[in-house]
């Protein structure tokens, strides 16, 4: 009963108050993710639909086997964050520092692939602003380059401030798992892991929307 | 003196010293590490007059400015500074915080009854947020300014400006995190702090008002985040956004910036709105006429704020049927701050109306921003804003509804809940005359700015032909006793703190859950949660109950 109310903070009458609160605080916060995301997917629609051919010829350009591996990726890392989740509602310590210490790993391992896919770029000379230079050939659609620079400047702009909510991801998870290690979570007190699990939830769906959007353009 | 009881009354004579959240602890630690709501709000409330000081000395430089038709006091360069400065200061680090950061953050748990927000680490958090912000944007200032104007239009702040937009735009961007924790903690806790039997629709408006504008601002904010972030991008990397040498398009900068950037006018002027049903229903000692619709005009306000962005883009280069729908829609605005200037209006009727101060300040909101509405209707009116766009009518008519009514509800609500927040009563002689002396300073500066934009007087720029010279002169004057205006209550708000007489609980007999604790209130507000079994601005049916009791 005494570690009940350890983790009852003062402000709450009881623990289901404090979830329910701790559980909404998550999801208004992902609301403003979701409206911040929206500005970039809006400005990719509006170039889109301006530049439909350059988008194309874009994508062409990205290895789509990369990204479908790393969407394999992120869809297991979200479903170890489910199991953690549930080992978390049970109790179970040990299982709890495992599937988070595994989300973890395959969140790096998400992130691996990225900076190997950016390097790719960079020795392709396809990064806006710092080594850009137009393709000598085209794949498909012989664009204007300065409209394949704009598709290339929302890869980076989106993938970046993807894989820096990534980052923020698997620092949260470093800290869960040492609370997790010092036994601060149990069946009755888990609040933390469900709204990190909300999180991590949402920069994977964040993904999935990335993935045919950048590199399935006019692949048939 | 150390042991102090803490369920002690207040105002019997000859009792040990309450309790309450001033006298806890001391040192300037207890302060920087607290994470009592009201403390936070206190805290705001000091760094944000810091900030509305900077921006008006920044305002009074560029009405010195504007004496004279030539160009004398400044340079062009530096004249654009100022503008810039004077905009990023008062809207960024006053206006949006205002009442929500320092009313909100103190009365909203009081209301309804809780011991605190529902995150107060992330409550404390916001507030250095807001500081390290204010610190980017201030190390910008001080560094030689910024020149864009508060709007940032790329691609002049992204490829062409010459001044500090990066450092500015770092400060605004961390600023908005803060402005998103406070909507998101005043959310989280409306919807689950609420204290036993107080349903929504017990809840004072404040509180709605407040919901509403929590919902802008972690809908809106977020949208002027990612927007900075590729201003910031395009300017430091070169990616290709906004800017048409790089394929870009400056329009999409426009609709970014003002999807957040309309809504919060919205943010600015909702809570003033709140604390004007409040003060309003208080002072004629009547229920407020209308309160769903009320209620509910302020949740209407939030979500039509959100589809009139466009307006501002009439003579951008957006399409003439694009700019219908937005006229239109701005239009539908007026309904809903239409209903509620009539609400206020039918509770002030028949009422026992008494004209303290934030009385006259409340008075004041309603006829100030009822000007500042109805002028916004010829800015919404396609024709009509080929004329007036970028005339110094626009400069007034968001200066009515700004300074007229968002800085009227904050004074309102300043001498509202003085006494509640500090346990002392200020000279209520001054604070009339101040009240008045504001209404005509303020007066006179911007009307006089609307008679200038009709005539044609563009706005943001330093000379101007010498026709127009009576005109600013008037302005500028206005200003001088618009500037005396807001430092008189400075002093004698201050001048209180140590000599004005106690307060008591209640010294406007008030109704709301805020006034039934001490004066300042303890720590934890209430002693025991309250049970609600009436509802909001029950003033008629139980006249005026602790005067009977005393009696």
């Amino acid at each position: 009963m005494s570690e009940t109310h350890s983790v009852l903070a003062h402000q709450f009458d009881d623990l289901e108050q404090q979830f329910e609160a701790s559980t909404l605080g998550m999801w208004a916060f992902l609301i403003t993710e979701v409206l911040f995301f929206g500005g970039l997917f809006t400005g990719y629609a509006v170039y889109r639909s301006q530049y439909p051919l350059a988008f194309a010829e874009g994508s062409l350009h990205l290895d789509y086997r990369i990204g479908a591996i790393n969407t394999a990726v992120l869809i297991c890392s979200s479903l170890t964050m489910a199991l953690a989740v549930r080992s978390a509602q049970l109790g179970r310590r040990r299982s709890l520092i495992g599937f988070l210490l595994l989300t973890m790993l395959l969140g790096s391992v998400f992130l691996g692939i990225k900076v190997f896919e950016y390097s790719h770029k960079y020795h392709e000379h396809l990064i806006p602003g710092i080594n850009f230079v137009p393709p000598h050939e085209f794949i498909r659609y012989h664009v204007d380059p300065q409209q394949l620079y704009v598709f290339l400047s929302f890869y980076f702009a989106m993938t970046g401030m993807h894989a820096l909510h990534m980052i923020i991801g698997v620092s949260v998870l470093a800290v869960l798992v040492v609370l997790a290690w010092r036994g601060r979570f149990s069946s009755e007190y888990y609040n933390p892991v469900e709204v990190a699990g909300l999180y991590w939830h949402f920069v994977d769906i964040v993904w999935i929307f990335l993935f045919p959007l950048l590199y399935l353009i006019s692949r048939s | 003196m150390d042991a102090t009881p803490i369920n002690a009354h207040s105002g019997t004579p000859g009792e040990p010293i309450r309790a309450n959240y001033l006298n806890v602890n001391y040192g300037l630690k207890s302060w920087l590490l607290t994470t009592d709501h009201k403390r936070i709000g206190i805290l705001y409330l000091i760094s944000i007059t810091i900030f509305f000081a900077l921006g008006g000395i920044f305002a009074a430089l560029i009405r010195l400015e504007l004496m004279t038709p030539e160009g004398d006091v400044v340079s062009s360069e530096m004249y654009n500074k100022l503008f810039t400065m004077h905009g990023v200061a008062m809207i960024f680090f006053f206006l949006i915080p205002s009442i929500p950061a320092v009313f909100g953050n103190f009365l909203i748990p009081m209301m309804i009854g809780a011991r605190d927000v529902a995150f107060p680490r992330l409550n404390l958090m916001s507030w250095y947020i807001y500081s390290i912000g204010g610190v980017f944007t201030f190390a910008a200032m001080a560094l030689g300014g910024v020149d864009t104007g508060w709007t940032f239009y790329a691609p002049y702040s992204s490829t062409y400006s010459n001044s500090n937009v990066a450092l500015t735009a770092v400060g605004i961007f961390i600023l908005g995190f803060s402005s998103i924790l406070t909507g998101l903690n005043f959310i989280v806790t409306i919807h689950k702090m609420r204290a036993p039997g107080l349903t929504w629709f017990r809840l004072p408006l404040f509180v709605w008002a407040h919901y509403a504008t929590s919902l802008i601002q972690i809908l809106g904010t977020p949208v002027v985040a990612i927007s900075i972030v590729l201003v910031a991008l395009e300017r430091l990397l070169k990616l290709g956004i906004f800017d048409p040498k790089l394929g870009g398009d400056p329009l999409l900068f426009q609709h970014l910036f003002w999807f957040y950037s309309h809504p919060a006018v919205y943010i600015m002027i909702l809570p003033s709105m709140g604390v004007v049903s409040e003060v309003i229903a208080c002072f004629s000692r009547k229920r407020v006429f209308g309160y769903p619709f009320i209620a509910f005009s302020s949740l209407a306000i939030a979500v039509l704020g959100f589809l009139v962005w466009g307006h501002h883009m009439f003579t951008s280069g957006q399409s003439v049927y694009a700019g219908m729908i937005f006229s239109v829609l701005t239009m539908l605005v007026a309904i809903p701050s239409a209903v509620k200037v009539f609400n206020w209006t039918a509770t002030l009727y028949k009422g026992s109306v008494s004209y303290q101060a934030p009385m006259l300040y409340a008075l004041g909101f309603i006829g100030l921003f009822t000007i500042g509405g109805l002028t916004g209707l010829f800015l919404a009116t396609l024709a009509t804003d080929v004329h007036l766009h970028d005339t110094y009518f626009v400069v007034a008519h968001f200066h009515y509804i700004m300074v007229g009514g968002a800085i009227m509800g904050y004074m309102a609500a300043m001498h509202f809940w003085w006494p509640k927040m500090t346990g002392r009563l200020y000279p209520e002689g001054w604070a009339k005359f101040a009240a008045l002396v504001i209404f005509v300073g303020f007066n006179l500066t911007f009307f006089p700015q609307f008679v200038l934009g009709y005539l044609g007087m563009p706005r943001r720029y330093h000379v101007y032909p010498p026709e127009f010279q009576v005109l600013n002169v008037m302005s500028t004057a206005g200003a001088s006793i618009l500037a005396v205006g807001y430092i008189i209550p400075l002093i004698y708000l201050l001048w209180s703190l140590k000599y004005g007489p106690a307060a008591g609980a209640n010294p406007w007999q008030a109704k709301g859950l805020e006034w039934t604790t001490p004066s300042p209130p303890p720590p934890h507000n209430f002693e025991r949660t309250p049970v609600v079994t009436e509802e909001a601005y029950a003033y008629e049916s139980k006249p005026y109950p602790e005067e009977a009791e005393v009696v």
